[in-house]
């Protein structure tokens, strides 16, 4: 059986050019980028060259880039790190309900720890308002947290815009960019953000290595302790060859972003079109909304979205639906629940996401796939017949 | 064995299950595995005071083993979430009969509206025509009128029928039941042969989603959970000539039969007789108090035949480990209902709890106690 990918918002192929500069550095460069020796001195340099790469990419410093394990540690260390090191007393978060797990999760541990959090809706568009978050503000407020754009839905949020009131109110702001990262163009001054997490496994790069922006003079403090490396904020030996591949994803995309969105933008308009001509009662998310390029979330009515995502994985096609947890199973998602999507609803929704190694052919494979699945899964739907459809 | 259509096995992790995939694939029969995610064990966790739920049904531990036994299989396997669905059919039906006065199987509701009704609908999502599960069981069709009949697994201790007389002909139609033919012994012996990974592993014992059979407790830390008010349940204990003789916490506390934890003193030894739901009470009495000839039992559903004409004699099981006692079953005056007259008076008939009409390895029927 042939099988196709689209499910690039969960995770990526790592890709030749990463592959191409990661195998030399795991056969050739195995010091410790904190030795005074030759070795050391070559891991550093390849360190330090990674760092200007991922910089680059987003248009920030490299002494701006601190290297962790991925988005949710960034999103720990962005979070953490500025809320357990503000002087107030009492102290009060800004995030938002659709927010990724990493971040909402934190939030709620911040709970536990005495930390006031407000979680501001959004529209049934899937984008929170600023005014509503400068609504949310207080004498208390330490830190906003807002993602770029949202996982299941790829809503892009207006991150300039809450930027600049949480400027103009001195508080910090951290953005979420795991998902934006790779799909259109990150400039953090542009943006203004104090804080912005990545991660290389979105981007074409392997699990495990992540970055954090953290704008010159912010105080974040860090949450894991031992030597110095990182400036003080993420001890722990360097990932020298994480970094080195996330430099090298990092240099594909500053070289290739627009042609590349450009083409996914077009791969998911067919994809959409194709699946709403061919099917009824089907629909798109927060069509209208800014959206990432390569991120369709799609209902389907009277269908079990756990069920179609089985049906099209046998049938040799890979997408999701919600998020998933511990066991494996899916959980009901808190995005389309926010976004005011009826129950049954949400529950027949899945999510299509593109990445470089889809084409023209595989998403009219899709689409036939998405057809013949849907109508047999309506087929025996009690729910889609009763509803006399 | 069927033939070359797909066949969706619901794996626990456990033994039997995994067993009864096992001998599917061995068979040449495709099959696609798929773990039913039924309760989360992170709630109520102050339920665990051990710290945490291994080894429970449901738990990671158990999804860990049964995707190892897939794998091993080398078949399509997934995990399926019907948390909101056995919470809606199961947890809260458990919950209301308690409350109401009764001990109701949980097992009985899981099996008729989640194993072979959910669970069937998502293996038809995944092109699978019948369902198969680890069920001591066996199916067997009528040749004379065409109907489906259920029949005890060859391993009387094992059997499980007392928990499935509620499956219809539809869903018998669509179900497997590969280890009906076989003892628990021969069970593990050819998980051993067969390689599987959890050959070795324990048995599953109380209901999946009560820790430690502490129904009360479970009961309790649910509606904590919820931040709703628990019905009020406290009441009287009374004896069967209506004197009180004491107070209690819940109805929920007890069932018929029980004798512990009703802390009395009286010169005797007392046992729950019946509890009333109206009044809260909990009637008590001595043992041989606790003897029934007959019984009303309603929601029937039969095997041999859709109802019931004429009296039947049958051996008449009221609980998991009763024996089976003879008894004469008469249609009763609303439909779906009969009356089953014991030829000796039975201990503890307990409603909640399912009557089951056997005829040798017959299963007849069955339905809810009165």
């Amino acid at each position: 059986m042939d099988r196709f990918y689209f499910d690039n918002n969960a995770s990526t192929p790592v890709s030749p050019e990463v592959l191409d500069a990661l195998a030399p550095v795991l056969r050739e460069v195995h010091g410790n980028a904190s030795s005074i020796h030759y070795y050391g001195q070559t891991a550093k340099q390849r360190l330090e060259a990674a760092r200007r790469q991922v910089a680059g990419l987003i248009h920030a410093d490299p002494q701006e880039i601190v290297f962790v394990s991925g988005g949710t540690e960034a999103d720990n260390l962005a979070i953490f790190g500025t809320v357990r090191y503000a002087t107030r007393k009492r102290k009060h978060v800004i995030t938002t309900e659709i927010e990724h797990p990493a971040v909402l999760g934190a939030c709620a541990q911040l709970e536990r720890e005495g930390v006031e959090v407000t979680r501001v809706k959004v529209g049934s568009d899937g984008v929170v308002c600023p005014d509503d978050i400068r609504r949310a503000l207080r004498p208390a407020t330490v830190l906003i947290s807002v993602m770029h754009a949202n996982n299941e839905i790829g809503t892009i949020q207006p991150v300039a815009e809450i930027a600049a009131i949480a400027r103009e109110a001195g508080v910090y702001f951290h953005s979420d960019g795991v998902q934006a990262v790779g799909k259109m163009p990150v400039d953090v001054n542009a943006l203004g953000v104090d804080l912005y997490a990545l991660t290389g496994h979105k981007i074409y790069a392997p699990k495990g290595q992540g970055a954090l922006y953290v704008r010159k003079g912010t105080r974040l403090g860090a949450i894991q302790f031992g030597g110095h490396h990182e400036r003080d904020r993420r001890p722990g030996t360097e990932n020298v060859p994480g970094a080195v591949a996330l430099g090298a994803a990092a240099k594909w995309i500053t070289e290739n972003l627009e042609a590349e969105t450009a083409r996914l933008r077009g791969l998911r308009d067919r994809l959409e079109n194709g699946i709403l001509e061919r099917v009824p009662d089907a629909g798109v998310n927060c069509r209208n909304a800014p959206r990432t390029p390569n991120t369709s979330n799609m209902y389907f009515d009277g269908i079990d979205g756990e069920a179609l995502v089985i049906a099209l994985d046998l049938r040799g096609f890979a997408v999701s639906s919600g998020a998933a947890c511990s066991s494996g199973a899916v959980e009901p998602s808190h995005v389309l629940t926010a976004i005011g999507l009826p129950r049954e609803r949400a529950r027949s929704c899945i999510r299509f996401s593109l990445g470089r190694w889809n084409d023209a052919a595989q998403v009219d494979a899709l689409i036939e796939a998405v057809a013949g699945a849907v109508q047999h899964l309506r087929s025996i739907s009690p729910t889609y017949r009763h509803a006399g459809k | 064995m069927p033939g070359n259509k797909t066949i969706a096995v619901a794996m626990s992790g456990g033994v039997d299950s995994s067993t009864a995939a096992a001998l599917l694939k061995k068979a040449g029969v495709p099959i696609v595995g798929m773990t039913m995610q039924l309760w989360n064990q992170r709630r109520l966790p102050e339920l665990y005071p051990e710290g945490g739920p291994a080894g429970r049904c449901c738990s990671l531990d158990d999804v860990y083993d049964a995707r190892r036994v897939a794998e091993h299989l080398a078949i399509p396997y997934y995990v399926v979430n019907f948390e909101e669905r056995f919470e809606r059919d199961v947890v809260r039906p458990f919950i209301e009969e308690y409350l109401a006065g009764r001990t109701p199987i949980p097992c009985t509701l899981c099996n008729n509206h989640i194993k072979f009704d959910q669970f069937l609908e998502m293996a038809e999502a995944a092109g699978a025509e019948q369902v198969a599960t680890g069920h001591y069981a066996r199916i067997r069709r009528d040749e004379k009128t065409g109907r489906l009949l259920l029949l005890r697994g060859v391993d009387s201790a094992r059997d499980q029928t007392y928990f499935l007389w509620g499956l219809t002909q539809q869903q018998l139609e669509r179900a497997l039941f590969p280890l009906g033919e076989y003892t628990k012994p021969q069970v593990r012996q050819m998980a051993a042969e067969m390689g599987l990974p959890v050959a070795a592993k324990g048995d599953s014992q109380e209901i999946c989603f009560v820790p430690n059979g502490d129904y009360a407790a479970f009961i309790d830390a649910y509606f904590r959970e919820r931040g709703e008010p628990r019905p009020p349940v406290r009441g009287e204990i009374v004896d069967t000539n209506g004197r009180t003789l004491g107070e209690h916490a819940g109805v929920h506390h007890y069932t018929v039969g029980q004798r512990r934890g009703l802390n009395i003193a009286a010169g005797e030894p007392l046992y729950v007789i019946a509890t009333d739901p109206a009044t809260q009470r909990v009637i008590v009495g001595r043992n041989d108090e606790l003897l029934r000839g007959s019984f009303q039992v309603s929601s029937v559903n039969w095997f041999p035949f859709e109802r019931l004409e004429e009296p039947v004699r049958a051996h008449v099981r009221i609980r998991n480990k009763h024996i089976p006692a003879p008894a004469t079953v008469y249609p009763a005056s609303s439909p779906g209902t009969v009356e089953v007259r014991f030829d000796e008076p039975q201990r503890a008939v307990t409603p909640g709890q399912a009557a089951v009409f056997y005829d040798g390895d017959l299963v007849l029927g069955g339905g809810w106690i009165c």
